[in-house]
């Protein structure tokens, strides 16, 4: 039989190529974050917030704990009180970057596990389908149908006080929505002909997900569950309010708001202290979950 | 981009040995037999998701392909040759049936695992935007087939970017791009490398240019003629495009709302269709000449739902030779089992069905379009 | 081009279209000049990105204002397109000049029914009452052949298969008796079988109204059905005009030849196919000179320097291409590389 070859015609399907740079998702992603300044800016924010919680015990110019019969309620920069004094004569600076650790905790803490435990199941669920996904997803849609501060206060009511039952409350709240969301993505990715197309190479299902559909649920999933973080502080604020999450004498932004509430006519600036605290946080998470968001809606 | 002199020049390749290792069945065995295989998607409705009824996407479809061919099938959208890839690739389970890939039963005991089968049998989708994963580059997209069967990342990275050379892109160029960064007839391409990465037998290639500028599409087309002497490959070429079928196939096999209606050798059916769909299908065809162009429509309306098909025969409700007998029984698909068979199922070309026609009643003309009309505007 | 007295109904003179993005800049369409004249029809032939579609949108002002760039003239019955405003404008959108897609289900409201719509625009346009919009677009329905039409007013349009869909589309857009109809690759989603029915309705309705459509597609077959004149176009250039008796049978352009040669039938079986190797350039970087040269087999070096003239053969028969330029034909000046 005489040689077969390709025409040359056809051996140039390189000519006329853009030439483009190769950049993978995530640098792109990236590249768009990196012109995006407000969201560095709220991104900062954000940063700036963390690291203060995270270094209280060496900024905190007094101890949160230690009371003072005389200096109680002290308006903003009453001596050595930067942010003044609760109703105990607690420095209320120090308290904020105190309270500041347990509150970014508590709001942080439950979306991490809820989105590896709910977007497990949701991956699952999705890809999965038929009866999995019918038990997992009507499971999931009973959560739905109480508003999730009722839920949080019902499970932490239950449960009792204290943080780590207020973080367990608030995980199960969010493993819900979160769980939704993977689910919708999976089930629109796995019905995709790339996915088909690794079926037909005989491929585990383990493989698929890990090689093929997490790549492209990630995306939706992190934007989601950052935007749940300023949710979740909210929601753990309010829980302590209530008196279910956090107990006295710790200090918590959202415990602080409770115990302060009773000095409004006295002292409203201070009072307002901690709740600017919480709006401030959860603007910044927002608004860089909106950045993640539009900087990952890059249509390849 | 200027093209460097060594692009330009094609693969030198030796000729393969037309005898393949992989052979079990011996060369008379045909590489694939489907008998009578059925897939009725259930439609849910209601609370407790219940089926309301059934769309008989391929219902009791039977054919066979034969060693180093291509069996075109053809037919419009919603005739099932979509589901009829997918079954043959075990993508979708098959409610009843049978699947013997040289001469082993699918999915059976004692035959082929499926698993096993899609090593030999690969599938070449459509290009759309999902084809290829969006996050991975190509070359990656190639491999992970390999992969899977267990090489390790330095031979099924080499595999891919053989491939890459083989379908006429450079790897070094090509291979770490994403898709976004290819054009349609570039991923295409891939597409086909990627099918290929397991070194099947049988390649399903499903609407695998439809989506093609013309003259990319002849490039691709080109580039399947050569991989298949190249690897000794067989294909199923799934088109709704009749004049591309034509090209491609040895023969060719034609669905009507899930049931094959004709088969036979590519010449037979367009130089004498039997079926009075094949006729309108071909007469359908649009000239390239502005001067013979086609007066009378040869079909009115759409296709049927195939969730309620029409009793008896599918087409009568289109069919200008319907008679009563169309009606009532279903018309069968002759010896559809040998290589050279030309076989159609209609009640027409069965002696004493109770059609006129098939009783000595003279055949009313039907529209056909020559060969030379089709040719014109050369 | 010479012409008799009467006024072209479409006029494109220099016509360019740019999309600006912060990244680049893709020039879509460059200096197309067409006419139409009225009862027409043009086929605007070309692979994706040739800007077949863009010009069309051009027309009709279709574009997002904010990024395409549009220069040139664009006069359809003697109205600047460009300058219109408000008003003015929906008035020749659908009243004057109407448009049909390939997909008909983005064109049709999904939740009205398909008599509903067509007698809301009948209302609008004409200013009749609801019913007398309804017995209109019952009369339409008749018109573009949709059984049993009656009830099929009542239908919502995923009700509808595909070709009566495109039907219900045809008859929405022929409601305001346009002179002008715009096709964008309506029969490319169709069935051979139901295309077929619709080529052969649309150029039946096109000769009894007497409309001048512009048909763009990527199908030779479907321009050899339809056209009366054909455009070619390739990276947003015109190549080459002509009847389409001339283009298809005799082409000129090294491109449409290829288009031609690469068009399969099944004559070719066991051959290789002559196909244009490479693809088509990037449109935000395009060569200097003949935008096809790179794929062209018979270019030669001034192929690439500057971009070759149009050679006018007939009125409305034109190459724009260097091999085809015999030295008694009238060409118009070259036109420097940009």
């Amino acid at each position: 039989m005489a040689n077969i070859t390709m025409s040359p015609a056809d051996a140039v399907a390189v000519q006329g190529a853009p030439a483009v740079r190769v950049r993978s998702y995530w640098q792109n992603v990236g590249y768009r974050l990196r012109y995006d300044y407000l969201t560095l800016f709220f991104g900062a924010m954000v940063m700036l917030i963390l690291l203060s919680a995270v270094f209280a015990p060496l900024l905190a110019p007094m101890d949160p704990y230690e009371s003072s019969l005389i200096n109680r309620l002290k308006p903003i920069g009453y001596k050595d009180f930067i942010l003044g004094t609760d109703e105990l004569g607690r420095d209320i600076l120090s308290r904020m970057l105190y309270g500041g650790r347990i509150s970014l905790t508590m709001g942080i803490m439950p979306v991490l596990v809820a989105t590896l435990v709910g977007g497990t199941l949701g991956i699952v669920a999705g890809f999965v389908g038929g009866r999995t996904n019918m038990l997992i997803m009507r499971v999931v849609d009973v959560f739905y149908a109480f508003p999730s501060i009722l839920l949080a206060v019902a499970i932490s009511g239950a449960m009792g006080g204290g943080v780590v039952n207020g973080m367990l409350s608030l995980t199960l709240v969010f493993i819900p929505p979160l769980c939704r969301v993977a689910e919708t993505a999976t089930s629109q990715v796995r019905n995709l002909d790339f996915v088909e197309a690794a079926r037909a190479t005989g491929a585990k299902t383990f493989s698929i997900i890990r090689v093929h559909i997490l790549g492209n649920v990630l995306g939706p999933i992190l934007v989601y569950s950052s935007s749940m973080v300023s949710v979740s502080i909210l929601l753990a604020s309010g829980l302590s309010f209530l008196g279910l999450g956090v107990t006295p004498p710790e200090p918590d932004w959202g415990l602080m708001l409770n115990t302060l509430r009773q000095a409004i006519y006295i002292n409203p600036v201070v009072c307002a202290i901690p709740g600017v605290a919480i709006l401030i946080t959860s603007i910044c998470f927002n608004l860089v979950s909106d950045g993640l968001r539009s900087a990952m809606d890059v249509r390849l | 981009m200027t093209v460097t002199e060594d692009t330009r020049k094609a693969p030198a390749l030796s000729a393969v040995d037309r005898k393949d290792l992989r052979d079990r069945g011996g060369e008379r065995q045909p590489m694939l037999i489907a008998r009578e295989l059925k897939k009725h998607f259930p439609i849910t409705g209601g609370v407790f998701n219940r089926a309301v009824g059934h769309v008989r996407a391929v219902d009791g479809v039977s054919f066979t392909v034969m060693k180093g061919e291509t069996l075109g099938v053809v037919g419009e959208s919603g005739c099932g040759k979509s589901t009829l890839a997918r079954l043959l690739m075990h993508l979708i389970e098959p409610d009843s049936g049978e699947l013997i890939f040289d001469g082993d039963a699918v999915g059976e005991k004692d035959g082929l695992l499926v698993r096993d089968m899609r090593r030999l049998m690969q599938m070449v989708f459509q290009d759309s935007y999902s084809s290829l994963n969006p996050r991975m580059p190509v070359e990656d997209s190639i491999a992970y087939g390999k992969k899977v069967h267990g090489a390790s990342e330095a031979e099924a990275k080499a595999a891919a970017r053989e491939l890459l050379t083989k379908v006429g892109l450079d790897p070094n160029l090509f291979g770490p791009r994403y898709p976004h960064e290819l054009s349609g007839g570039q991923k295409q391409r891939v597409n086909i490398a990627r099918a290929l990465v397991l070194e099947p037998r049988v390649v399903i290639l499903d609407e695998a240019v439809s989506a093609l500028d013309k003259s990319v599409e002849a490039q691709v087309l080109n580039l399947l003629r050569y991989l298949k002497q190249h690897f000794n490959l067989t294909y199923v070429f799934i088109s709704h495009d009749l004049n591309v079928v034509q090209y491609v196939s040895d023969r060719v096999l034609v669905m009507y709302l899930g049931e094959v209606v004709e088969i036979g050798p590519v010449d037979e059916i367009y130089e004498n269709p039997k079926h009075p769909y094949t006729q309108a299908l071909l007469a359908s065809r649009l000239s390239m000449d502005p001067d013979d162009r086609i007066e009378e429509p040869p079909l009115v309306g759409d296709p049927p739902n195939p969730i309620n098909p029409p009793s008896g025969c599918r087409f009568r409700t289109r069919c200008k030779h319907a008679e009563k007998i169309c009606e009532i029984d279903r018309p069968i698909l002759g010896e559809w089992l040998s290589a050279e068979a030309h076989v159609t199922a209609c009640h027409m070309f069965v002696p004493n069905s109770g059609h006129s026609v098939a009783a000595g009643a003279p055949v009313p003309p039907t529209p056909k379009r020559t060969e030379a009309a089709m040719a014109g505007g050369d | 081009m010479t012409d008799t007295g009467t006024p072209p109904l479409v006029r494109l003179q220099d016509l360019n279209v740019k999309f600006v993005t912060r990244e680049s800049t893709v020039s879509a369409v460059n200096d197309v000049n067409l006419t139409l004249k009225a009862g027409e029809v043009l086929c605007i032939i070309g692979e994706s990105g040739s800007g077949k579609s863009v010009s069309m949108r051009a027309l009709m002002r279709l574009l997002p204002e904010r990024r395409a760039r549009i220069t040139g003239t664009v006069e359809v019955d003697g109205k600047d397109v460009l300058s219109l405003k408000g008003k003015e404008l929906s008035d020749l959108r659908g009243g004057l000049v109407s448009m049909i897609f390939q997909e008909p289900m983005t064109a049709l409201d999904p939740v009205y029914t398909v008599g509903h719509q067509i007698a809301e625009t009948v209302r609008r346009h004409e200013g009749c009452t609801y019913d007398q919009g309804m017995e209109r677009a019952l009369e339409l329905l008749e018109l573009v052949k949709v059984p049993s039409a009656e009830r099929r007013l009542r239908a919502f349009p995923h009700e509808l298969s595909g070709g009566l869909r495109q039907r219900a589309m045809i008859a929405m857009a022929l409601s305001c008796r346009p002179k002008l109809l715009l096709a964008d690759e309506p029969t490319t989603a169709l069935d051979a079988t139901v295309q077929i029915q619709v080529l052969i309705l649309l150029r039946k309705i096109q000769a009894e109204m007497g409309m001048g459509v512009i048909f763009v597609t990527h199908d030779l077959g479907v321009a050899a059905e339809i056209a009366d004149r054909v455009a070619v176009m390739y990276a947003g250039r015109i190549v080459e005009t002509g009847t389409v008796q001339e283009v298809l049978g005799n082409p000129k352009h090294p491109y449409t030849q290829g288009m031609l040669s690469s068009t399969v039938h099944g004559n070719m079986r066991g051959k290789d196919i002559e196909a244009i190797p490479g693809s088509p350039p990037d449109l935000r970087a395009m060569p200097p000179g003949c935008a096809f040269a790179p794929r062209c087999k018979y270019a030669e070096a001034a192929c690439t320097t500057a971009l070759p003239p149009e050679v006018i053969f007939d009125a409305g028969r034109m190459a724009r291409c260097i091999k085809v330029a015999p030295d008694s034909v009238r060409q118009k000046e070259l036109v420097p590389a940009e």
